[in-house]
């Protein structure tokens, strides 16, 4: 039965008609499926299979706002289709479906065309949101415990919640204006809203390409977008990587145009506001060594 | 008797549950709630508002947990992540008791996140009765079970849904939380008398009672929760706390849902009821 409430629907939204095993699917229904006096097997069968696609669909589309204004209502909801597919849900929890779909999608670049850039950047940037919306947060180091903190050997944690991500189009105001966009129209009449959809689809397909650092992280419990500069990319991934703070800071200025007179205090700057924003872990306090026994 | 050891020797009330729409209300106004129930799964995350949203709600309020994704009738072995969150998350709620449903709904690892019925065979009781008792010794909680809403029936069926009920409780030993909407719905869609179910269930093992409304289709009856609690639903769960007692109750609204106020008037409908079994223990 599972795999025949987990078969496609047809355009129209019904069952098909050929079942999981080649042969009628009202013939395999009527195999284990009561009819009543309303309902024959296979359309008891269409209510658990319309159901599970509903619901998926649903899901897929409230974590993947940006994805779908990129791809249109249409095209999103076949790739959709085709992903759960290949790659059904595996997790007790719906949070986890679109897992896999950054990966899948680069295997599958005909979904997006020659929007497939843009696209798998939007799709990693609505993956990492989830992420950073209930990814754990540990006990943060302050601005005074980076003070006390020094020297080329030191290893800073980052937040596990805390995202990095580079970009090669600006995904992030796109997403915030699908956002703004879907708020607004949260009020108006639906033509309003098909036409402003149009639009926005429009729009987003002359997105110019333009490399953007974005860090994705918490501020009490909302999720942020952070630009950050290339350099500053390179020292927290490096950091995240669990280099050294003198390898992190040798990643980050090798090919940098910043003058050296100007990075000992843009460093400072930059440490300060990451602090201040949470994004270092305190570090695990070491359980003492106990007493060789004689 | 509705303080039992399939709800911890607890006397809840009337209970709501806890959705999104309605943390500002809660959280400012403070309304006077006998309990929440939160959704297991939705807070089996490891960190964000949702569980900073959950420890406010606890420092004020009762929380019991109710959960859509064990599926008890799967033949699978209980996903061994799963538990350890659920374990985890009812440490921080300090939950009497967890609920899930009488249903199947993985294979394989693949989920269809779902409530599909179950084929009502000994085996498949005594399958489901021994994972509900796995579940019930790893999370150190009793465990109660819920019966669901259904749109099919199977062939190889052995038994009716309360017969098959009865049969997964008393091999598991666990609690039952009867969700009297769950049964008009099936009852509808299924050709049978929704009182009779009613009267067959053990009612000393009654550890919650779910209401809600539905939606009625041409064909058939959809368990929607989003609507009001209609009569007929009314007169099961009047049977149902005749029998169980003062029964910790919840309704469950999830779609279309409106104020907090709408949906917790709706829930204290069920006091005019609960009071009647007062009465009657007093008499």
């Amino acid at each position: 039965m599972a795999r025949a409430v987990m078969q496609p629907l047809t355009t129209a939204e019904r069952s098909q008609r050929t079942a999981p095993d080649g042969g009628s699917m009202r013939a395999y229904a009527s195999r284990f499926i009561k009819p009543n006096d309303r309902l024959t097997s296979l359309e008891r069968l269409e209510i658990y299979n319309r159901q599970y696609w509903f619901r998926l669909l649903s899901s897929m589309a409230e974590d993947f706002p940006g994805l779908r204004s990129v791809l249109g209502e249409r095209r999103f909801d076949a790739m959709c289709k085709a992903y759960l597919v290949d790659c059904p849900s595996t997790s007790y929890t719906l949070r986890n479906l679109g897992s896999k779909l950054e990966s899948w999608l680069r295997k599958h670049p005909k979904w997006a065309g020659e929007k497939q850039t843009l696209a798998l950047d939007i799709v990693r940037l609505e993956w990492a949101d989830i992420e950073a919306f209930d990814g754990k947060a540990e006990p943060a180091l302050d601005v005074e415990d980076l003070a006390g903190a020094a020297g080329e050997n030191l290893r800073l944690k980052l937040q596990p919640y805390v995202q990095l991500l580079n970009f090669r189009y600006p995904v992030d105001d796109l997403l915030l204006a699908v956002r703004k966009e879907d708020e607004d129209t949260d009020f108006a009449s639906n033509a309003f809203q098909e036409k402003r959809k149009r639009k926005r689809v429009q729009a987003v397909a002359k997105l110019k390409p333009a490399t953007i650092f974005l860090v994705v992280h918490r501020v009490d419990f909302s999720v942020y977008f952070r630009r950050i500069a290339s350099e500053e990319f390179a020292i927290l991934t490096a950091l995240r990587d669990g280099q050294s703070l003198g390898k992190a800071m040798e990643a980050a200025f090798t090919k940098s145009k910043v003058p050296e007179s100007e990075r000992p205090a843009l460093v400072q700057q930059w440490f300060q506001n990451w602090a201040t924003l949470g994004w270092f872990c305190k570090p695990e306090k070491k359980a003492p060594k106990k007493a060789a026994i004689a | 008797m509705p303080a039992n050891r399939f709800n911890g020797f607890t006397e809840y009330g009337i209970g709501i549950g806890l959705r999104a729409p309605h943390y500002d209300h809660i959280l400012s106004r403070k309304p006077v709630v006998d309990w929440f129930e939160i959704i297991s799964e939705n807070f089996m995350i490891d960190g964000g508002r949702p569980l900073q949203i959950l420890d406010q709600i606890l420092e004020q309020y009762k929380v019991v947990q109710h959960g859509v994704s064990m599926y008890f009738g799967s033949a699978e072995k209980p996903n061994r992540e799963h538990l350890r969150r659920l374990k985890e998350l009812v440490k921080r709620t300090k939950t009497p008791w967890v609920s899930d449903h009488l249903c199947w709904g993985s294979v394989d690892g693949r989920y269809t996140h779902d409530l599909l019925p179950m084929p009502y065979t000994l085996e498949a009781a005594k399958l489901t009765a021994q994972k509900v008792r796995e579940v019930r010794d790893f999370l150190e909680v009793p465990v109660a079970v819920e019966n669901v809403s259904s749109y099919a029936e199977f062939h190889v069926s052995e038994m009716s849904e309360w017969e098959f009920l009865n049969e997964v409780v008393e091999r598991a030993d666990c609690g039952i939380l009867l969700d009297v909407n769950n049964i008009y719905v099936s009852s509808q869609n299924h050709n049978f008398d929704p009182m009779t179910y009613v009267n067959s269930v053990p009612a000393e093992r009654v550890a919650q009672i779910h209401i809600a409304g539905h939606s009625k289709y041409r064909k058939y009856i959809l368990d929607t929760h989003d609507h009001p609690v209609i009569d007929p639903v009314w007169k099961l769960y009047e049977r149902a706390v005749q029998c169980a007692g003062h029964t910790a109750t919840l309704l469950e609204w999830d779609d279309s849902i409106p104020s907090f106020k709408e949906v917790h008037d709706e829930a204290r409908k069920a006091n005019k009821f609960l009071a009647s079994t007062v009465l009657a223990t007093a008499v």
